[in-house]
Formats: structure tokens, sequence, C-alpha cells
């Protein structure tokens, strides 16, 4: 039983990093018909920016205040390289959906490829506080206190992600141009901002889940690749939380990681089936879609 | 007109198949340490080229010609590598029994996955077609039964296989007539299948679907019968590829980034043409082969850091490369020779017609 | 400034088919002018074409303004109410959330807004989508009426609607029209009697017929141009 309940809880902290990977390119996609391939691109800059930052300090502010910082410009940086990324090679293409799929397609293989060039295809390792290696221990339970961060953060970015949607003037033009972004511009309101507008937030939560999947599930390592694969778990919470959903994401993520962790344990230490987590995400999402082909949560917002 | 570029085309099968023939040194074209046109690696650079070229062309009937974004052209490629490979190597099977095994394989994974793929359309369609190939990667790098080695890759060797084919190095040009034959039998059948009716109904279904359902025609059969299609082209190039390289590794011939590869080549040349996806694949692999060469080489080391370091890694180049191509010049190659053609043929419209003006339309 | 909106040969193609081949229409400020035709000879993809949500060529000026080019959000902001076929309301926003996307300008006319429909006042806080089809109308036609523009272009508004929802529909509209001038496409003949002054008829792409509203009293020219014997 113990077992059981530590793997939820990883399971769901793993979730917690796939919403956070996930919800930007739900939004992208809702708004603008776009998949988005540099997505990946997103969340491995955020981590690498982290990195930078983290490293280039000085060790003598201490490793908390140290990842603290490296949070914020993971968030920025992915936001950043978001941003430029709508206005430079996206913005050319509006009105050519296949075209703009290719060129984040492109911009991932471009800028990954630098990545290799310029740090290798070793990974690295950002400095984090001992305390985030340790583990905490709750009703007879282990937990990793990393977990716990991703955990806080999911649920810290879900619901400011919903304040914003259902408070803010932008955050409803966002929702009504999921539905019809036509009506939004036959209503006077200029939808090329919330274009970029999504990018942003979406980039600034790819840049936030790289990071702390270096940090919760690969010993605090960044490679040039990590947001590419990152990316494939990406794409089916979205699909099968029904593209464009931001609640649909955060159940859809919930469950791809609770199937994942699950199938890992309970199934991975048999011979010749280490990749059964994988593949059972995999599956599952034939199985939605044979049920349901616009995912669990349609496409309303 | 058509005879014409007939003539060009068979002109250049003849060379292909002559090039082992040839000894020219070519310093700046080919990389240094194999700059002799007929040199094992020039050939098995050119071999590739060809391979992927059949893929490609296979992958355009799908994509360029019935404007469906499948992601999932890399798992059939690698039903041609692995199931040939494995009734040979681990169950020596002979050749012809292995070649049908492989092809049937293929044909009942293109048939049953392509039919529950085209049940959704647009995006969710590439999403399926993207996940299903990863699920196949992930199969195959669990190594079931240790029937695909896995992340360590599986080497050819079988006893069956006919002498002439084996992978000794003495053996590179024939392996280089194989790539090249399958190239112009993947030309053939496209060209065959896309000129004929039914590449009508798939040239009509990526323009409009709708319309072709209210004329009473059911667009899936066709979507399936290009899918299938395209994928045991794609099957032809893996048996190719193993034989000619000889080791199956996931990274390289399963990943998604092989995907990737396949549709930056079609949309290099210009989707939607044949020769377009012959010449995008041609370009890309030498590129891809070449760069890396020409990064191994020492007079490389001198250059700045800032330099050296773009230029030395092919995907930085080839993805900027492929980002500006569908920016600027979005038909590809074959789109700016189609419009300078058509611009041509419009000026000498224009010329014939100067005198009874007011009756051309301008296009806008 | 003479015409509210003056179109000279616009063309639009659309997937492959030449939907529109040429059309010229003028509407003088002030009134209904009705753009007339059976279905799917062009008359929403002629308002769709003015607003830029489809690319066209040929010359259109919108308020004495030519917008040749304009994004979509520039030409609506010279003073463009659009209430499109099918309303197109947001349905998973709520109505006041519809009503505050429409706010362009610093003091929207509320007031007026619940003047004319006061059951909206009452159902600010429900989600459009859960509205009837009239109320999804009225919350259309308010987006379009909140900025007090001059320019209304009013899609098949009468389209799914009960016949007694229709005859409201119809007084509201001639209200409308004493505020701003309006531009309708609309398919139901006894709408169009009562309110437009104008009409222009479209034929497989072209304008066939322009002229006065009562030519429509000879049942032939109705039946000719629109396919239609008499009031549906």
């Amino acid at each position: 039983m113990n077992v059981f309940l530590a793997l939820t809880f990883s399971g769901i902290a793993l979730g917690a990093v796939y919403f956070l990977a996930a919800s930007g390119l739900s939004l992208i996609y809702g708004l603008m018909d776009i998949l988005n391939f540099a997505h990946g691109l997103f969340m491995t800059l955020g981590a690498y920016v982290a990195w930078d930052v983290a490293s280039h300090l000085p060790a003598s502010w201490g490793a908390p205040l140290l990842f603290v910082i490296a949070l914020v410009a993971s968030i920025l940086g992915g936001a950043l390289a978001a941003g430029l990324t709508e206005v430079i090679i996206i913005r050319p293409l509006y009105g050519r959906p296949i075209g703009q799929i290719l060129v984040t397609i492109g911009l991932d293989l471009a800028v990954v490829g630098l990545l290799l060039g310029g740090f290798g295809s070793n990974s690295l390792s950002v400095p984090v506080p001992l305390w985030l290696i340790e583990a905490s221990h709750v009703g007879g339970l282990s937990l990793p206190n990393s977990d716990f961060v991703a955990l806080v953060a999911g649920v810290i970015v879900l619901v400011s992600l919903e304040l914003f949607l259902r408070q803010t003037r932008y955050g409803i033009t966002i929702r009504a141009g999921v539905e019809n972004r036509d009506m939004v511009s036959a209503l006077g309101i200029n939808v090329g901002r919330a274009f970029t507008l999504v990018f942003v937030i979406g980039g600034a939560m790819a840049g936030l889940a790289g990071l702390l999947y270096a940090v919760v599930f690969s010993g605090d390592l960044i490679s040039p690749t990590q947001g590419d694969s990152l990316l494939i778990f990406a794409f089916i919470v979205v699909v099968i939380g029904g593209l464009g959903s931001i609640r649909g994401s955060a159940v859809a993520a919930l469950i791809v990681g609770l199937v994942q962790d699950y199938a890992n344990f309970y199934l991975g230490s048999h011979p010749g089936m280490a990749e059964i987590g994988n593949l059972s995400v995999v599956l599952l999402l034939a199985l939605v879609l044979e049920w349901r082909p616009r995912g669990l949560f349609g496409s309303t917002l | 007109m058509s005879r014409r570029r007939g003539a060009i085309g068979l002109g250049l099968v003849v060379l292909g198949a002559l090039i082992p023939y040839i000894g020219l040194h070519l310093p700046w074209v080919l990389p240094s340490t194999v700059n002799v046109v007929n040199s094992t690696g020039t050939l098995t650079v050119l071999a590739l080229c060809f391979i992927f070229a059949g893929v490609a062309l296979g992958y355009d009937v799908i994509f360029g010609y019935t404007g469906l974004l499948s992601l999932g052209p890399v798992m059939y490629f690698a039903t041609g590598v692995y199931v040939f490979d494995i009734t040979l190597t681990h169950w020596n099977w002979p050749l012809v029994p292995a070649l049908l095994a492989t092809f049937a394989t293929s044909l009942v994974l293109a048939v049953v996955l392509g039919a529950i793929a085209l049940r959704v359309s647009g995006i969710a369609f590439t999403m399926v077609t993207l996940a299903f190939a990863q699920a196949f990667y992930y199969l195959i790098e669990d190594n079931p039964h240790g029937l695909t080695g896995g992340d360590t890759g599986l080497a050819l060797y079988s006893s069956r296989l006919p002498a002439f084919m084996s992978g000794a190095v003495s053996n590179t040009r024939n392996l280089y007539w194989i790539a090249l034959g399958f190239l112009v039998v993947s030309y053939a059948v496209v060209w065959l299948v896309t000129e004929s009716a039914t590449g009508h109904v798939l040239v009509a279904i990526r323009e409009n679907e709708r319309r072709l359902e209210v004329l009473g025609v059911h667009p899936f059969r066709y979507k399936l019968a290009a899918y299938t299609l395209s994928s045991l082209v794609a099957t032809g190039g893996g048996v190719a590829y193993i034989l000619l390289i000889g080791t199956a590794v996931p990274s390289a011939v399963a990943s998604v980034t092989v995907t990737l590869s396949i549709l930056i080549m079609v949309v290099l040349g210009g989707a939607g043409t044949r020769w377009g996806a012959v010449t995008g694949a041609i370009v890309y692999v030498y590129l891809q082969q070449y760069l890396l060469k020409v990064a191994a080489e020492p007079s490389f080391a001198s250059l700045p850091a800032f330099l050296r370091v773009p230029l030395s890694q092919p995907q930085f180049l080839l993805g900027a490369i492929f980002v500006l191509f569908v920016i600027f010049v979005p038909g590809g190659v074959a789109g700016v020779v189609v419009r300078r053609r058509l611009r041509v043929a419009a000026e000498r419209f224009d010329a014939a017609s100067a005198t009874p003006s007011n009756t051309v339309q301008e296009e806008p | 400034m003479t015409s509210a909106v003056s179109i000279t040969d616009l063309h639009v193609t659309i997937a492959g088919s030449h939907v529109l081949q040429g059309v010229s229409i003028e509407v003088p400020v002030g009134g209904v002018t009705a753009l007339l035709g059976r279905n799917g000879v062009g008359k929403t993809t002629t308002l769709r074409a003015l607003l830029g949500l489809v690319p066209s060529t040929g010359a259109i000026s919108v308020l004495g303004t030519d917008v040749r080019g304009w994004p979509t959000h520039r030409i609506v902001r010279l003073g463009v109410g659009y209430v499109p076929e099918d309303r197109d309301v947001f349905a998973g926003l709520t109505v006041a959330e519809n009503l505050r996307l429409a706010e362009r300008i610093d003091e929207p006319r509320y007031d007026d807004v619940y003047a004319i429909f006061p059951e909206l006042a009452e159902r600010t806080r429900q989600r459009a989508g859960t509205l009837s089809g009239g109320q999804q109308q009225m919350v259309s036609i308010a987006r379009a009426l909140l900025n007090g523009w001059p320019l209304l272009l009013v899609d098949e508004p009468s389209k799914g609607l009960a016949p007694r929802l229709v005859s409201e529909l119809a007084d509201t509209l001639e209200r409308v029209a004493s505020l701003a001038t309006v531009l309708l496409v609309e398919q139901n003949l006894a709408v169009v009697r009562r309110l437009a002054e104008r009409i222009v008829v479209l034929d497989h792409g072209e304008v066939v017929h322009a002229g006065d509203a009562v030519e429509l009293a000879d049942p032939e020219l109705a039946r000719r141009f629109l396919g239609v014997t008499g009031a549906r």
C-alpha cells in the first residue's frame, strides 16, 4: 500500500510537469491551429538559461537563493524564446498553417543543433539546494522534496492561468479566440497581439517545465535533446485532454503521469519491457481517440 | 516536352549507373578524404541519397499530393530495416521469403494503422501517426525476445544472402546499384499512380475534400491507398538501407528525427512534385554527410568559435536552411522553377496577345 | 462622404472556386440596403470580404476610407458593427464577457443595448452557449450596437428563429436602422419588404440587379432573382 501511495505521489508530480509542458501547447493550438514543435526547444532553452544564470552567480549567495533565481530565469528564458519565435518566424506565415508547423520543426532542429555544438551532447548539472535532493517523511511515506516543488509549481500555474483566462480582458480574448478567431477580429480586436501573448505564456510555462523536469526526474541534469523527448508526451497529453482545453490538459497530464508511473513500476521490471511506461501512454492515446476522437474535454476552455 | 524530360531522366539514370566506373577527382564537391567519385565512401553517400530520394518520393504521395501531414513514415522504413534484418539474421530465411515477409508485414501494418489514424483528420491525424511511430520506436528499443538488439542495434549477418549483396567493401558498388534500382522503381510506381485517375483524386482531396464527398467519391479509400503506397515505398527504402549500411540502430532508423528529415527533404525540393522530392532528398543527404566531413577537417579547427560551432553542426545548418525555405521559398526548389516557367509562358502569351488587348485577365 | 460602403469589381476565390466575380455595390448613408439572392451566391462572402475576413481583389471603401489590404480589426474600428450569419456568439463565455469583448469606446452604450434587449440585462452571467437561438441573436446584435457605430453589417438575422421572434427582430432592426446605416443580408422577404429601402441582387457571384425596394412587390422579379414566390 505504501509503495502504491508513493508511486501515486510521484505520478502526480510527473503529471504536474506534463501539465506545465502541455498547457501552453494546448493554448497555442487552440488559438492559432499551430502544432508547435518548437515547444520542446522552449523547455530546453528554459533549462539552459537557468543553468547559465545559476552557474555564473557567486556560490556565496547560497544554493536556495540561486535555485529561486534559476526558476525565475527558466520562466523568463522560455518566455523570451517563445515571444521572439512568434514575432520573427511565425508571424510571416499567418494563413499558412502547414508552413507554421514546418517552421517550428526547422527551428527546433536548428537550435538544438546549435546547443549540441556549443555544449556537447553530455548533460550539464544544475546547482540545487541539498534540501531538494532529500525526502520528507509524511505519514510513514518517504516523499522526495523535488516532487513537492513540481506539484506546488503545477498548482500555482494552473490556478493563475485559470484566473488570468477568466478575469482579465486578455484572458477572455484568448478564450474567445480559441472558439472563433475570425469573430474576435470582427469585434475590432487585434488577434495578432493575443497570438504573441499565448506564445509568451506558453513559453514561460515550458521553460519552467524544462527546469523542473531536470530537477525532479533526471537528477538535476540537462541536455540539448531533453525537451524534445518531453515534447512527445506533452503532445499526447494535449490530444488526450482535448486540443485547446486547459482543464483537459490538467486532467490528461495527471492520467498520463500516473499510468506511466504505475506501468513502469509494476510491469517495467519484466525482461524486454523497459519501455512499457512509454508504450502504455501511446496505447492510452489510441484508446482515448477511438472512444472520443476530440479528446476528453472537446474544444472549449 | 514530356518526351524531352523522359530523355533527361533516362540520361540521368544511365549516368548514375556508370558512376562506379568514373575515377574522377572532385576536391571541392566531395570531402577530401573520399574525393574520388567512385571511392567507397562517395558511393555509399550517393546510395544513401538515392535511398532517401525513393522514400521521399513515396512520402510525397501522402504529404505533397494528398495533403496529409503524416509523421509515421519512419515506422515503415524501420519495418523494412528490422523485419528484413531479423528474418535473415535470426531466422536464417532465404532472400525471397524474407523480402516477402518484410513487405507483407508493412502492408498489414499500413492498412490497419492507417485505417485507425484516418478516422481522425487534420492535426489529430498528424498526432496519431506520430504516436504510433513513437510506440514502434519504444518497441524496438525494448528488444523483445532479443530480436531487435535494442539500443546496441542488430547487424545484418546471413549466410543465405547472395554473396554479391553482402556488406563487404568490395560489394559497395553492387549495393549502390541496388539503391539506384530502388529509386528508379519508386519513381516509376509514384509516376504511374500520380498520373493516373487515382492521382487526380488524391490532389482533389488535398484541394477540397468536402467537394469530393459531394460528388459521391469516398476519400477514405483513396487516402488509405496513398498511405499504404507511401508506406510500402518506405519499407523498400529500409531494405536497401540495411543492405547498404549493414547495421540497424533505433536512433538512426526508427526515431522521429528520420521522419522529420524526410519531411524536410520533400519541402526543400517542393511538395507535390516528383523530381522536387528527389532533388530535395539528394541535396539534404549530401549536405548532411558532406557537412559532417568538412567539420572534421583540420583547417576547420582554426576558425573562431562563433563560426566553428554552428558550421560544424549539420543539424543547425539544415534546420536553418529549412526555416528560410519555408518562409521565403514556399514551393521549394520545384516551386521556383515552375514559377519561372509560368512567367516565361505568361510573357510569351502576353506578347502573342498584345494586339487584341483587354481580354486578358490579370492575376493579382 | 456619399457612400457608407463602396465596393468596386470585387473578386474572391475560395478553395479553387471563384465565388465573387466582379461585384460592385454602393451603399448610401442611412437606411437599410438589402443584399439578396439565392443560397450560395456569395452574399455572406461579400460581407466577409468587406471586413477583410477573406482575401479579395478589387476596391473597397468603408465610411469614406480605402481599406484595401487592411486587417479586419482596423476596418472594424472605423465604425463597423458585424452581426454574422449563425450569430457566432462565444458559447463558452458569459453574456457579459461577450459584450465586454465588443467594447471599443470609453463609455460603451450598455443603457441603449439593455433598453432594446431587457432580457440580456438579467442574463449577464449566463454562458452564451446555453441561451436560446433568439437570445443568442440578441447578444450578437448587442455586440454590434454597443459602440454606437455608424455602419452595421447584418447577415441573415432571422435564420432559424421562430416566426414570432422574427417580427420582434424586425421591430428591433427598425429601431437600429434609425441610428445607423445597415447592410442587411436576408432571405425572409417579409422582413426585407418591411425594412429595406434599396435592394441589391446577387446571382452566381455577380450583381444582377440593384434598385428600389418597392420593386420587390413585383412577384415576377422576386421569383426570377430569388427563386421564391411571395413571402416565406
